[in-house]
């Protein structure tokens, strides 16, 4: 392995409102080289990259590529540095071929027209280089998730990027095209090529990468070379923090059994997924990003049309395919992404919190204006939402003010079983807090709770049971005292 | 809670800021009006109940199409066919009554019905595929001119009876008809936006589409439902205007749609869909109404008057565009 160093990243700060997200992190970065970063969520892996790419600027620090001292102000700058990143979701124009997807932006000219001819070309050499089997001809929606990224690999190197960053490669396709994957890295590094290589898919590291940083939360634990290191030293150094104070769960044993699902499987993410709810009990659902945990939650909220599989409420046979039915049945499921799946940004926060229990205050075209805001009032206050008014739009909150009216317009509903999936993302600490006192409040009243959350502290400090999933399968479920990050990672890594 | 008080008071304020963002289209209005009122050319014409009734009347078919553009619009859709969905409309009622000797009422109800069918056909198609809404109607609108022509041979549907006019030409004491439909409907609309479920609901499809799918809302319903009652609309808005002009036309309409979009637009409704309010809608009908009043009164050249037209429209949504970005 040729030791030039290639990629210099020294002293890198990087602050958020609130947050430290990175405190002086150093990476580097040797040519012909494939290097892990790992970390958990929020660690600062995309951060980094982000800073590499010209997406952010770091407060502090330097870049330094090929010994040489760079500024990297945009994105533009550093494709001029020899950076590309592939990131998660592809951005290639789905009705262009690949020719055009690859020279997007700088077309080879004929005087004042494409040069079609030396395009495809081109790209036809490029493509077999790498050996792929389809065309420069080929519209990029014609190609499959794992072939586009090939595309992006090719479009990368034919730029003449020395410095190549991939994000989660691998999370989307199947085995044989992730050894396929593998194959043309292989090459790439054989031409010099630095690869950083994001992944949670752990196995993957020593089949493929020479080095591995660990960064964790916002801070760099370590570098070392895959060969000197083991799978569970690894998993302390991504996890090994101290949990933080806030958590306020008063841990109890779970009443009747009010949630029995059996086999869900979707024929997607889900494959066979059963577990029990109790009354009163908090039961989490841990897993990597993947895993199909909201998924399987989907299928039992009614939002899934088709899946198979048994589900029962208190003990009575149900197959919602209807969110309807799921809510008068006492269900209730506050979703993963608020922005998308959630909120209404340009209404209210009083529209947004009363959304669910309309027919409270409307009796046909009878509408109780009073009942309305008190409903709003009611719950608004009860996770101590910081809103100037009930009439505010809720775009205009923060983000824990806005998952607290998610939360609200759920509560609004009555349920007896709450299901809340990433509850405290993007959410700042206090909120946090609340968010989990509420959460334990609610337990305390009866209330089964499932949350499914990727902190593993916050899984760890307000589970009383936890189920960890991977592709697609619980694969194991871990009462509370033998609950711990080693154990969680051994099974959802699997 | 001291949290209580606090709110209330600032629902109070809330109304004032109902007020504040319709501020822009209210002072048009009264600019356009009272321009209109001191001029000299206009003045004596303009500020007598006649002419204010009058242009309550030629706008009132418009503000039909406006009040379900509304709610099509907020949905973050459009509607193209109930320009023809018009001349459709009166031209059955018209026949019913003079090819087959069916009783007024039966023939304006038959004419309203044509509209909701339409109406339904669009929503059907729309809420059942991803087809876009401006495709759909795009191609309703082409069937029911097309339907129009081919039902009529091309030539208006005469109309002899007195009571036909009633609905269109008539009056109720000193209000035209046209106009008691209009404040019946407007009322009727602003009831469901505003007071039910389904109103509620057209916001939140319209503003995010798959949140509305998480809370449980039967988002093609909503849309059926949105769809077919602008089809209603545009019967009604068919039938009172082939009463007024005592005959279904085939030729009725043309345009309108645009008219209805013009209104709605001007209105302070986002094309993005997921807001906007009637209380807009109907200054914006007003707005439009009124220019084409003054512009008569005015004498300005017809061919003119459809390019202020244009820019009043143009220069409304600027505004707009202008408040929207300064928030």
């Amino acid at each position: 392995m040729n030791e030039t160093i290639l990629l210099k990243m020294k002293n890198i700060h990087k602050r958020f409102p609130g947050v430290n997200a990175l405190d002086n992190v150093d990476f580097e970065l040797h040519a012909g080289e494939i290097h892990a970063l790992l970390g958990e969520n929020g660690a600062g892996k995309s951060t980094l990259i982000k800073i590499l790419g010209g997406i952010y600027r770091a407060d502090d620090g330097d870049i330094y590529i090929n010994g040489e001292k760079k500024e990297i102000n945009n994105v533009f700058s550093a494709q001029e540095n020899g950076i590309a990143i592939i990131h998660q979701e592809l951005v290639l124009v789905p009705h262009m071929t690949v020719a055009e997807n690859i020279y997007l932006g700088r077309e080879p000219m004929k005087g004042k027209f494409i040069d079609r001819e030396m395009m495809n070309s081109e790209t036809e050499k490029l493509l077999k280089t790498y050996s792929m089997c389809f065309t420069p001809q080929t519209l990029i929606v014609n190609l499959t998730i794992a072939q586009q990224q090939m595309v992006e690999i090719v479009k990368a190197v034919s730029s003449n990027s020395k410095i190549l960053v991939m994000d989660e490669p691998t999370s989307s396709i199947s085995d044989k095209e992730v050894n396929f994957l593998f194959s043309i890295m292989k090459t790439l590094t054989a031409k010099k090529v630095g690869i950083i290589y994001i992944s949670h898919k752990m196995s993957e590291l020593w089949q493929i990468c020479d080095r591995v940083t660990v960064l964790r939360d916002g801070r760099l634990v370590g570098t070392e070379c895959v060969n000197n290191i083991t799978k569970d030293n690894l998993i302390s150094m991504m996890v090994g923090r101290k949990l933080e104070q806030y958590y306020t769960r008063e841990f109890q044993s779970g009443g009747k059994t009010v949630l029995r699902a059996e086999h869900l499987c979707d024929g997607e993410m889900v494959k066979d997924v059963s577990f029990e709810l109790h009354e009163g009990e908090i039961l989490g659902f841990a897993g990597l990003i993947g895993a199909g945990r909201s998924e399987a939650m989907q299928c039992i909220f009614g939002l899934k049309k088709k899946y198979t599989g048994s589900i029962w409420i208190k003990g009575e046979a149900v197959h919602f395919t209807s969110p309807v039915d799921a809510v008068k049945k006492g269900l209730a499921l506050v979703p993963e992404d608020r922005k998308l799946e959630g909120l209404y940004h340009i209404q209210s926060v009083k529209y947004n919190a009363t959304i669910e229990v309309l027919k409270e205050f409307i009796k046909g075209i009878y509408l109780n204006k009073k009942t309305e805001t008190d409903i709003a009032d009611k719950y608004v206050s009860m996770m101590n939402t910081k809103t100037p008014s009930l009439n505010q739009p809720v775009s205009h909150l923060s983000g824990g003010n806005q998952q607290k009216v998610m939360i609200s317009r759920w509560l609004a509903t009555n349920p007896s079983i709450l299901i809340l999936d990433e509850p405290t993302r993007g959410v700042d600490v206090g909120a946090k807090a609340e968010i989990y006192s509420i959460m334990n409040y609610l337990a305390k009243q009866g209330i089964a709770i499932i949350m499914i959350s990727s902190e593993l502290p916050e899984i760890i400090n307000m589970s009383d049971k936890v189920c960890v999933m991977a592709n697609g399968t619980v694969k194991e479920c871990l009462p509370h005292n033998k609950v711990s990050q080693e154990a969680i990672m051994k099974f959802a890594a699997e | 809670m001291d949290n209580k008080g606090k709110s209330d008071i600032k629902i109070k304020q809330g109304a004032y800021q109902y007020f504040k963002e319709n501020m822009g289209i209210i002072i048009a209005f009264i600019v356009l009006f009272g321009f209109l009122a001191l001029n000299p050319i206009t003045m004596h014409a303009f500020l007598t109940s006649q002419n204010m009734f009058n242009v309550l009347r030629q706008i009132s078919t418009n503000m039909y199409l406006a009040c379900a553009m509304t709610m099509v619009i907020i949905l973050g859709g459009i509607d193209l066919s109930v320009g023809s969905i018009i001349a459709l409309s009166g031209c059955v009622a018209a026949a019913c009554v003079v090819r087959h000797g069916m009783s007024i009422p039966v023939s304006l109800i038959m004419g309203i019905f044509v509209g909701l069918l339409f109406g339904m056909i669009n929503g059907f198609i729309i809420a059942k595929t991803t087809i876009p809404a401006f495709i759909v109607t795009l191609a309703t609108m082409d069937i029911a001119r097309g339907f129009a022509y081919v039902y009529t041979g091309g030539s208006p549907v005469r109309v002899v009876s007195k009571a036909w006019q009633f609905i269109g030409a008539g009056y109720i004491g000193r209000i035209p008809v046209p106009v008691i439909i209009m404040i019946v409907l407007l009322i009727i609309t602003a009831l469901i936006m505003n007071n039910t479920r389904p109103g509620r609901h057209i916001y939140a499809v319209g503003g995010n589409v798959t949140a509305a799918v998480f809370s449980g809302i039967s988002v093609k319903k909503i849309k059926f439902q949105v769809y077919a009652y602008s089809g209603l609309m545009a019967g009604i808005a068919g039938v009172v205007l082939a009463s007024r002009m005592y005959s279904g036309q085939p030729t009725a309409g043309n345009g309108a749609e645009m008219d209805a979009i013009a209104a709605v637009v001007v209105g302070g409704t986002s094309m993005a869909g997921g807001s906007g309010k009637i209380g807009g809608t109907i200054i914006g009908a007003l707005i439009i109404g009124f220019l084409n009043n003054g512009l008569n009164l005015m004498n300005v050249n017809s061919f003119w008057q459809y390019v202020v037209k244009g820019v009043v429209i143009l220069l409304a949504v600027f505004l707009d565009f202008v408040r929207n970005n300064k928030k």
